[in-house]
């Protein structure tokens, strides 16, 4: 697969039709693995970064030669490619940054992906659509285990899998789901998640991450600690909590819909009327106005768009997809000109 | 907007000052802000979380000095890089870093998946990373026969390792 391709096809974690996808965007299970025998990443020469890179390459593709694989070397792609692999999550935003040898292996479905040489040597990552823990580990799982095959990992008995950084120790494993949660936010309840949320040694962080302020309405929640509990049990704690998250946004809703129907649809027209006519719009407002549509056809307030065609455009919109679309690089000016003539183009106005 | 002090960073903070009830603005940037005393409200991320409770953690004079007599990084260039250099890592700095695990999982002992092949002996990994250690040393002392010999002698270990 090439990567111009791969960029402009659509993302499995915005496919709408996955578990509880009108709530639940995505969930992703993360592997951290290092190889036996070496130092960490952050400590590696250029040699040997070059050496490991090249060494995990053949591994991996050895191991996993019989889905569709493609190995992409990060030095050799141009920045706003990689901001677009950033955008759909299947690099980090450090890796991205990062210098000298690295890459990343991509299934076909863009479900799977391998980081080589981020802050561990192997971050094996699965993204499936909608609210799917159980089925994302199994997939990481058989991942790691045909790896496994080909690599020596770094593992002590007491200590599980060896990380760079030692909030990642034990399991390596990050579970996290992404939410849609407007009218949390919109009936201010989102605080008290949080908290209630926190009290789980569970984390909330926004779209992109740690660090980022969540955008769109888009929470991202996962488990904090890794060390001290099984995988499954991990899972079980996730898999308790967002389905209440799910109920909370859901009787938010329909306390919005009974008790403030105007207040309501005043906020989903006047989004899709701004997106519908805007000529230059920033980034950030865009994703502040796609959720309030998306959550207007999602309480079928607003009829006759289509929901798969919003859920893209939360990803096409971003800075380095927009300017990926155009061919070009855009200053940010120009990137809000050209974003407010592709949703317009995309929702069918002129 | 330029920073109004230095007039060289973008100006990110913004304040509105009352002196003698006349108002006044102010755009500066972040280390301009934090040089005026200005407290910045950043964003806070896990790093920093973990940094901090390093950083609160008495470290002895006799930790701080651990050394990884494989990688070589000392316990104090973790606690300020808040990344550890290699595996060997978690033996050398054992007794400080269990505070750290117990404080961030509230646990000190994995509970979870075991490799197929956990047969990975720990002495042999060390060796290997040993090896390569001298390897790159003479490479760049530009030994290239001991050179040569060294990566001979990790491919086989590397390769015994493999299929044990």
């Amino acid at each position: 697969m090439k990567l111009d391709e791969l960029i402009l096809s659509p993302s499995p974690w915005l496919a709408p039709g996955g578990p509880q996808s009108d709530i639940v965007l995505s969930t992703r299970v993360r592997l951290a693995r290092n190889v036996a025998g070496r130092p960490f990443a952050t400590r590696l020469r250029a040699e040997e970064r070059q050496d490991l890179e090249a060494y995990l390459k053949k591994a991996v593709i050895k191991a996993l030669g019989a889905r569709d694989i493609t190995w992409f070397e990060l030095a050799e792609v141009s920045e706003i490619d990689r901001r677009c692999l950033v955008e759909r999550h299947i690099i980090s935003r450090e890796l991205a940054a990062a210098e000298g040898q690295r890459g990343v292996a991509v299934d076909g479905h863009q479900r799977l992906a391998i980081m080589a040489n981020e802050e561990d040597h192997l971050r094996i990552q699965v993204i499936f659509p909608g609210l799917q823990l159980q089925e994302a580990w199994l997939e990481a799982d058989s991942v790691d285990n045909h790896i496994e095959e080909q690599i020596t990992y770094a593992f002590s008995p007491k200590l599980g899998y060896l990380t760079a950084c030692p909030t990642n120790v034990g399991t390596g494993m990050r579970a996290s789901v992404m939410l849609h949660l407007p009218s949390l936010v919109l009936t201010k309840q989102i605080d008290k998640v949080f908290r209630a949320v926190a009290r789980m040694r569970l984390a909330v962080r926004g779209l992109y991450g740690e660090g980022t302020q969540a955008t769109g309405d888009i929470y991202q929640i996962s488990n904090q600690a890794s060390l001290g509990r099984s995988e499954t049990d991990i899972l079980k704690t996730l898999g308790a909590v967002i389905p209440q998250i799910v109920a909370y946004e859901q009787q938010a809703r329909q306390v919005l819909a009974d008790e403030s129907p105007a207040i309501l649809d005043d906020r989903i027209y006047r989004a899709w009327g701004i997106l519908t006519h805007a000529r230059t719009i920033s980034s950030e407002e865009t994703l502040t106005l796609l959720s309030a549509v998306r959550l207007g056809l999602h309480l079928v307030r607003l009829k006759g768009v289509d929901i798969g065609v919003i859920n893209e455009l939360f990803l096409l919109t971003r800075p380095g997809h927009i300017q990926k679309i155009r061919g070009k690089e855009l200053s940010e000016s120009e990137r809000d000109v050209a974003r407010a003539g592709y949703i317009r183009k995309r929702l069918g106005s002129s | 907007m330029i920073c109004q002090r230095c007039k060289k960073q973008p100006a990110t903070v913004h304040l509105t000052e009352i002196l003698q009830n006349e108002k006044r603005e102010r755009h500066l940037c972040e280390d301009c802000a934090r040089e005026e005393g200005v407290a910045v409200k950043a964003q806070i991320n896990l790093q920093d979380i973990l940094s901090g409770m390093l950083e609160a953690h008495q470290v002895v004079g006799k930790e701080a000095n651990l050394t990884c007599p494989d990688c070589g990084i000392t316990y104090a260039e973790f606690r300020s890089q808040g990344r550890l250099g290699c595996p060997h890592d978690y033996e050398v700095f054992a007794a400080p870093l269990m505070e750290v695990l117990e404080k961030v999982h509230g646990a000190t002992d994995h509970l979870g998946k075991l490799p197929r092949r956990a047969g990975a002996d720990l002495t042999q990994q060390r060796q290997l990373m040993q090896l390569r250690r001298q390897l790159q040393e003479a490479v760049e002392s530009e030994k290239y026969e001991e050179a040569a010999r060294l990566r001979d002698l990790i491919k086989h270990k590397e390769a015994s390792g493999e299929t044990g």
